[in-house]
């Protein structure tokens, strides 16, 4: 429960705010920068949440801005948390970009957003689908006035009624994150790939659909045999329309989706996995005067997938300069706001393997230098199409409704590199003596 | 009212009463942004207040949302507002309806209360649910401003009985406001005759029902509910669980985090062997998940798994790993994740998190990089296989002469030794070669500690001392105390070459210093070397406690609080809601209610709150909190093995600065915990001789005294 909501520029200023109950002044806003900067002086960690003279600051960033929420009692943090950041996901569906200035231009809508989407302090309406419907930046060019959509409060509070399609279809894809994090010494020390079904409906009426998976709980509790793989997945999350019970009694997935995009299940493997696109980086550092990199990229899956768009980042010291680059396949860009460069292959097939090199000048002086140098990991970027990494298998999509329509679905799957892949270099790579660049 | 002629307030009257509707609107806008950038708009009150009557929906959002600020400094001018409002409540459009209801509650003044009694009525039988979730939430703002007012209007039972609506978003805002009320009532104790929101069986299946349903925020509400629900017998507890597991798989991460809150509650009475496992084993994956979402739920997610590890430590046994730091990690995550590595690390593991230490500790963040070198040190203590890999890491990690890192690793290598006497001494002459690097008072105090303590295997001891005692005036408190110490048991385990070193840090301690705790230490130690030696070995070289990890961080008491908290506020904090809740209607009323209500085991639980509130001044090995750097003795490891008795620690606690603890702690021996304040004071007076000028002639004899016979067999002819 939240007393008030804020957003705040990097200052502390408030842009906006809504008060949702009179036990916290909005004054105490104007405290809330003093406080983190405080906390910072003291060499202490910022929270997100703090606590100080009874009132409750709890926080969350995004790009220039802070999201504040503040109360006065023992609140359900993780509503408030969840909360800012949803609130975060409807202003960008709403404006695109959410900054300081998309908000100075939309003020009176976020007013009314924050009027229906909270009320007395409590979470309410966050959809931002069925908030589009009656809350509209046009609203004066509607001829009649809005109302509430039924949504808002039914029982199946994600889709209206009387929606109508020529061409009933359904889109669905399987998208794999992997993020996987190998040690200097070459090593898979963490390895997890994150699974999400994604789909666009395009359907009449109340359809009712149910989706099989080659999941292996469900094989087992239904004493069935698996042909091929059956896939054990961790955890499953569900978006609220999928019935939770029904899940958890027979591992069916049964719902009445929502029109339009969107995420049905998330999914989450810790199997170990081989790193689908290995990179090694032997570096020679020559402090003073320059330093040098060879890079080898290898794709590690079958020959006949393709890796597309291959983005390898690997970081080089801030004050590098004069980049020279020559790769055996790709271009190699530097990008000193970041202090790496970026070698791009369009597409890498399976079982290939390629090199790079890299030569940079260092300064001969240097500045004061940080004890621990700054040693980011390499972090790869991919995507490999027609391919999942755990073997998840759409088994049936079947739909039904009551007029009786056939509706085609159509499946894509998609391996693709998670927020954190992440290969570490070693301090110096003394042993391999880098041969000189010619160029 | 003195009405301006001019500026931009002059304006935007004549614009607001203009005769174009395009104009007004316009202006109505330019009044809201005004009032957004903090401007004073509110003398246009009443010139606004003309253009509420409207079938602009967004105009007439406006307005109100302009009402809703400025009601309470034009009150006798919300009046004028009320008709329209009761006309809303009566429109043909339920969103109209609902938001003139909403509004008036939220304006908040005095004069409009009661004529919101009559349209709630109404709004709370609305055949739309959207007005009747909307109006339910309005009762409880009605009963935060004028409670009689809603009881009397049989508001309250209105509200019970919208629990048994057909609709579950009703359901959830009905359920929320009636907490909100008993909250309210709870706290300020005014109604206590009549239960606002009791919760029986029939509620219970209803709420159940309805929590298949809902939108996730109504789940949250119905789950938190169902936490409050006291059940009949085991069947119904087991019955709770088993409806409330499926919630584990909801995307919202507060759903599940309230759903963990639920089952750890009700979990309790529950017997069944099997379903207890299979409950645990069910809440790991989800707990794990929310280790994807953004950094701020990450945090929250992990300060409740850190409470959840400290009830059962089986919860997330095999997943040490979900836990390594990203590169990316906010800094207060990563904290949060070392802390819970620790938590997980067996024999099985240990290799592994062993190497992630060590390459946090080549990291640019300096405080990051500490704790990661402390976390090596609670792997040693933790796992005793584990102690040699350990040293050897930190020995690399010496080697890298990186100053923080050295001194880090200095101040843990003393907590190792204290764990492991006498084990690890090749590694001392490694240690005193970084003396000259050490400029924090923490790692020199541990050196000298060290010092001290193998003084007999040290050859040259005295000099490395002697350093210290040169420039003991300048040093900190801290090592000074140290020093002290250091020299005495030098002195007792190599009395020969260490006369002088004693004479003068005991000379410049009571004579130069001006800590009262330095000199009232030296004098003891003066007083006991003069007058009885063989006491003064006794006291001085004394066997200490073993230390070993606390499994908790929080008393048992108390950590049972907080599990029945979890995603709120008081478990992130790891602290009692009366703790940090503000000190209005609720604050100070509750606390001083509570006080007079404690039993025996609430006592013990007040006390270790004050004992946090006094500022949580006893370092932990868990709790990366607050560093005070070294100021008192049993800081560290030491403190720890007391606190494994949290009941009667408090009182260690709250003396953990007090010097003399290390004299206590060799008397309390093992029945250390039982020691209170005054049995100090009389140890001290055990201690204390009747002469309280010592002599300095009295010390000269001393050494005669001493056997010199102590052994000086000396291992380590290193320097």
């Amino acid at each position: 429960m939240a007393s008030l909501v804020a957003i705040l520029d990097l200052k502390g200023k408030p842009l906006i705010q809504r008060s949702y109950r009179d036990d916290v002044s909005s004054s105490c806003i104007e405290r809330f920068l003093p406080l983190v900067l405080e906390i910072e002086e003291e060499g202490q960690q910022v929270t997100p949440c703090i606590t100080s003279q009874g009132i409750n600051y709890i926080h969350i960033r995004h790009s220039n801005l802070y999201l504040l929420a503040l109360s006065k009692r023992n609140s359900n943090v993780a509503e408030i948390i969840i909360y800012l950041h949803r609130l975060v996901q409807v202003l960008i569906e709403y404006f695109k970009e959410l900054e300081e200035e998309s908000i100075r231009d939309n003020f009176v809508i976020i007013y009314e957003l924050l009027d229906e989407m909270m009320d007395f302090g409590f979470p309410q309406t966050t959809e931002s689908k069925i908030l589009q419907e009656y809350i509209t930046q046009e609203s004066y060019k509607l001829e009649v006035q809005a109302r509430p959509p039924a949504t808002v409060t039914n029982a199946v509070s994600w889709r209206s009624e009387g929606i109508r399609y020529r061409k009933n279809e359904v889109f669905l894809d399987v998208i794999e994150s992997v993020n996987l994090l190998v040690n200097a010494n070459g090593a898979v020390i963490r390895s997890e790939i994150l699974g999400a079904v994604k789909m666009k409906c395009y359907l009449s009426g109340m359809p009712e659909l149910r989706l099989g998976l080659n999941d292996k709980v469900m094989f087992e509790n239904t004493g069935r045999t698996a042909r091929g793989k059956a896939i054990e997945m961790e955890d499953v999350k569900f978006h609220q329309c999928v019935r939770l019970s029904r899940f958890e009694n027979d591992r069916t997935i049964s719902f009445i989706p929502p029109d339009g995009e969107f995420e049905l299940m998330s999914y989450r493997l810790s199997t170990p996995v081989k790193p689908l696109i290995w990179v090694e980086a032997a570096i020679e550092n020559h402090k003073g005067s320059r330093i040098e990199y060879m890079v080898k990229c290898k794709a590690q899956f079958k020959r006949r997938s393709t890796a597309n768009n291959v983005e390898i980042y690997v970081p080089v010291p801030d004050d590098a300069d004069s980049p020279k680059f020559r790769a055996s396949t790709g271009s190699v860009q530097y990008a000193p706001d970041k202090s790496a460069f970026v070698w791009k292959i369009k597409q890498l097939g399976g079982g290939r393997e390629f090199l790079m090199r890299a030569h940079f000048g260092l300064p001969s002086v240097k500045g004061e230098e940080p004890e621990n140098a700054k040693r980011p990991p390499i972090t790869v970027r991919f995507e490999i199409p027609y391919f999942t990494i755990s073997g998840i298998q759409v088994r049936y999509l079947k739909i039904v409704e009551k007029s009786g329509y056939q509706a085609l679905p159509w499946v894509r799957y998609i391996t693709q590199h998670g927020d954190d892949y992440s290969l570490r270099t070693a301090q110096e790579k003394g042993s391999a003596p880098i041969v000189p660049l010619e160029m | 009212m003195n009405v301006p002629k001019k500026g931009e307030n002059y304006e935007l009257r004549a614009d607001l009463n203009s005769e174009y509707r395009e104009k007004r609107k316009d202006a109505i806008k330019r009044v809201i942004a005004n009032m957004t950038v903090g401007k004073d708009v509110s003398g246009l009150f009443p010139d606004v207040l003309k253009n509420m009557q409207t079938d602009d929906l967004e105009q007439k959002k406006l307005v109100y949302l302009y009402l809703m600020n400025y009601a309470k400094t034009q009150p006798e001018l919300v009046i004028l507002a009320v008709n329209t409002f009761v006309k809303d409540s009566n429109d043909s459009n339920p969103l109209v309806r609902a938001l003139a209801i909403r509004t008036m509650g939220c304006l908040r003044a005095e004069k409009i209360i009661d004529y919101l009694c009559d349209p709630l009525q109404r709004c709370l039988q609305d055949e739309n649910p959207y007005v009747r979730k909307t109006a339910a939430l309005c009762v409880a703002k009605l009963y935060d401003l004028k409670p009689e007012l809603a009881i009397d209007n049989g508001f309250i039972e209105q509200l019970q009985n919208l629990i048994s609506d057909n609709n579950p978003m009703v359901v959830a805002n009905a359920v929320l406001a009636l907490t909100d009320i008993h909250n309210f009532a709870a706290a300020s104790s005014a109604t206590t005759e009549k239960e606002i929101f009791p919760l029986n069986s029939q509620i219970l299946n209803k709420l159940l029902i309805a929590l298949n349903e809902c939108s996730e925020w109504g789940r949250v509400a119905i789950l938190t509910t169902l936490a409050r629900y006291t059940p009949l017998d085991e069947k119904e507890s087991e019955h709770i669980c088993e409806r409330v597991v499926p919630q584990f798989q909801h995307v919202n991460g507060s759903v599940v985090l309230s759903a963990v809150k639920v089952i750890m509650i009700h979990m309790r009475n529950v017997r069944r062997e099997d379903l207890t496992k299979q409950l645990v084993r069910k809440m790991a994956p989800p707990l794990v998940t929310l280790l994807s979402s953004p950094p701020e739920v990450q945090w929250v997610a992990l300060r409740n798994i850190n409470l959840l590890l400290q009830k059962r430590s089986d919860i997330l046994q095999n997943e040490m790993r979900v836990f390594f730091c990203k590169y990316n990690d906010p800094l207060y995550v990563k904290v949060e994740k070392l802390d819970i590595m620790i938590r997980l690390a067996g024999e099985s593991n240990v290799d592994a998190l062993l190497s992630e230490l060590k390459e946090y500790s080549s990291e640019v963040d300096v405080d990051f990089v500490r704790r990661s070198i402390k976390a090596i040190g609670q792997c040693a203590i933790k796992i005793d296989s584990s102690a040699e890999r350990c040293v050897n890491v930190l020995l690399e990690l010496i080697a890298t002469k990186v100053t923080y890192v050295v001194q880090e690793a200095v101040v843990v290598m003393k907590d190792i030794f204290r764990k492991y006497p006498s084990t690890y001494e090749g590694v001392i002459p490694t240690l005193c070669a970084n003396l000259e690097e050490l400029d924090e008072p923490e790692a020199k105090a541990s050196l000298i500690w060290i010092i001290g303590e193998y003084a007999d295997k040290i050859d040259n001891a005295d000099e490395l001392l002697g350093v210290f005692v040169d420039t003991f005036i300048e040093e900190a408190y801290a090592v000074q105390l140290q020093t002290l110490t250091a020299v005495v048991k030098l002195f007792l385990k190599k009395p020969d070459s260490a006369q002088g070193v004693v004479q003068r840090v005991l000379n410049t301690a009571t004579k130069d210093c001006d800590s009262p705790d330095v000199r009232d230490r030296a004098y003891i130690y003066w007083r006991l070397l003069s007058t009885d030696p063989a006491a003064a070995k006794a006291v001085v070289l004394a066997h200490r406690p073993p230390i070993s990890l606390p499994r908790t961080t929080v008393s048992p008491a108390l950590l049972e609080e907080l599990l029945t908290e979890i995603s709120t506020l008081a478990s992130v904090y790891h602290k009692p809601p009366e703790t940090f809740i503000g000190q209005g209607k609720y604050g100070a009323d509750s606390v001083q209610r509570s006080a007079a209500i404690l039993d025996d085991e609430a006592t013990v639980r007040r006390k270790a709150l004050q004992n946090i509130v006094a500022g949580q001044q006893s370092e932990n090995l868990l709790d990366f909190g607050d560093d005070d750097e070294g100021d008192n003795q049993l800081s560290g490891l030491a403190a720890t093995t007391i606190r494994n008795t949290p009941a009667a620690a408090t009182s260690i606690i709250q003396n953990s600065s007090n010097p003399l603890d290390d004299l206590v702690s060799i008397f309390g021996g093992a029945n250390i915990g039982n020691t209170s304040p005054p049995p100090i004071q009389s140890q001290q007076a055990g201690l204390g001789f009747s002469s309280l000028s010592p002599t300095p002639a009295a010390a000269t004899r001393a050494p005669a005294a001493v056997s010199p016979s102590s052994a000086q067999d000396d291992l380590l002819g290193l320097f």
